[in-house]
């Protein structure tokens, strides 16, 4: 995925500075008040920006620059790194910000993000999967299946789709009896050859179903699905597992994940039962 | 640098891990130093030595003190009843400063971060929440910071102190003194708007 394109339009030739709509991934402070934003452009793919002076109280940029924001920003050309001379929001995500969950799921897709793109690679569909994710993680109950919907294609965009409908050892049509997913091969096995890869693990029919049917529909259609709490976590652990292979380490923002979900049957009655109180 | 002095090359090297600290600083600090009275030197040595042997944390708050608990923890004309909880010992300062504040304080260290992998595990969380089993504290200000790791942490503290029914506050978010309307983010503005008061 090189992006000779892009590569040109902000290489020499190009205007000092360049407007583009982003979604900030990222942020590391950079000595007392900038910071070094990591942000996912349409034209650009993933890049790298500082925003001076972001850390100041009366910073213009400020609130505009923080992670899990949509924003048009206007960028300088510097000598290493771009510089965001002004932002705009477009999008805070504030159902997002304000909701422990929601937050979780939404850090989990920006590190996806962040893990699986290169800078300065173009990737169009990918910015609009993200965008569109980030909208159904503020409207939606049933955040897992928008999860399981945005790994599913955020891999088909990356070159990393799965194959759910042939054997990946004998080309074979798979059927409808327990299969094995194998995240090295990229994609499922056949029970006859699932036998000599010790590292397979069992795709049931239902779980291979709805990844089908998930690799192909819209989100409007993924979310009718019904799935119960245990093929829920089926599809969650073949997919976790895939992209963990791919990557070669761990998600650290899914670790969070699990901690919440340890809490939560502690904590959520005594939540409900408060906000109930609270309620006018 | 064998051309330098051994003890010369040893400090250099010492000062360069320092942060903000180059090489060529390291150089001038070192060679400063050499042309210094030795008074000065030696009381630089004992004040490094004295920081780690003297400073240590409040086995209560875990503020940075010198004694055991800290002065504020001692302070018996404080109010013991309220917690304000920081991210970091430094955030006390400024909060003092304002000298509206009369009650405790408790540092976390740090602030949840899933994507630095910070969890609740490495904070002093556990210690808080132990400090509130007694009941006698009857407010909890959560005053971590107004970015997404602060907000993260506030919210994870919130679900775990609400089952023990004590009452939790949090530091009022808007617009800073000396801002403009024009150039303030959304969020900071539907917070403010939210939290508009009497005037």
């Amino acid at each position: 995925m090189k992006g000779g394109r892009n590569s040109e339009r902000i290489g020499m030739g190009a205007p000092r500075s360049y407007q583009t709509e982003a979604i900030v991934i990222k942020q590391i402070k950079l000595g007392e008040a900038d910071k070094i934003l990591t942000i996912y452009t349409p034209g650009f793919g993933k890049l790298k920006v500082v925003a001076k002076g972001a850390c100041r109280p009366g910073s213009k940029l400020g609130g505009n620059v923080g992670p899990l924001t949509y924003s048009v920003m206007l960028l300088a050309r510097g000598r290493n790194l771009g510089i965001v001379t002004q932002s705009q929001t477009m999008e805070g995500f504030l159902a997002l910000k304000n909701d422990l969950w929601r937050m979780a799921y939404g850090l989990y897709i920006l590190e996806l993000i962040d893990s699986f793109t290169v800078e300065n690679s173009e990737n169009r569909p990918l910015f609009d999967l993200l965008l569109d994710t980030l909208y159904q993680l503020c409207r939606v109950d049933s955040n897992e299946i928008v999860l399981r919907y945005f790994e599913l294609h955020l891999l088909h965009y990356l070159g990393y789709r799965p194959e759910l409908h042939r054997c990946v050892k004998c080309n074979s049509p798979l059927k409808p009896v327990v299969n094995f997913f194998n995240s090295s091969q990229g994609g499922v096995l056949c029970p006859r050859c699932s036998q000599n890869e010790p590292m397979s693990r069992s795709l049931s029919v239902d779980a291979l179903k709805i990844l089908r049917l998930w690799q192909s529909c819209d989100y409007a259609t993924a979310k009718r699905v019904q799935i119960k709490s245990e093929l829920s976590s089926e599809l969650e652990q073949v997919l976790q597992e895939y992209m963990e292979c791919l990557l070669q380490r761990k998600l650290r923002s899914m670790t969070w994940l699990r901690e919440l979900k340890n809490i939560e049957p502690l904590t959520r009655l005594y939540v409900n039962r408060r906000e109930n109180l609270l309620k006018p | 640098m064998a051309f330098i002095a051994e003890p010369l090359a040893r400090l250099i090297g010492e000062f360069n891990k320092l942060p903000g600290i180059g090489p060529k600083s390291a150089q001038r600090l070192t060679y400063y130093l050499l042309r210094s009275p030795d008074e000065e030197a030696k009381a630089l040595a004992e004040a490094i030595l004295a920081l780690k042997e003297k400073i240590r944390l409040c086995s209560v708050c875990f503020n940075i003190t010198d004694c055991e608990p800290c002065p504020i923890c001692q302070d018996r004309e404080r109010d013991h009843s309220k917690i304000c909880v920081v991210e970091k010992p430094s955030d006390i300062l400024p909060l003092e400063r304002t000298g509206k504040y009369r009650g405790v304080y408790h540092v976390l260290h740090g602030a949840i971060s899933p994507a630095q992998g910070i969890s609740p595990k490495e904070l002093r969380i556990e210690e808080l929440l132990s400090r509130l089993q007694d009941g006698s504290v009857t407010e909890v200000i959560l005053a971590t910071n107004p970015n997404l790791e602060g907000e993260a942490t506030a919210m994870y503290l919130r679900r775990m102190i609400l089952p023990l029914g004590i009452r939790i506050s949090r530091l009022a978010r808007g617009l800073p003194f000396g801002a403009e309307l024009e150039y303030a983010d959304d969020v900071t503005l539907s917070q403010a708007l939210e939290g508009r008061q009497e005037f």
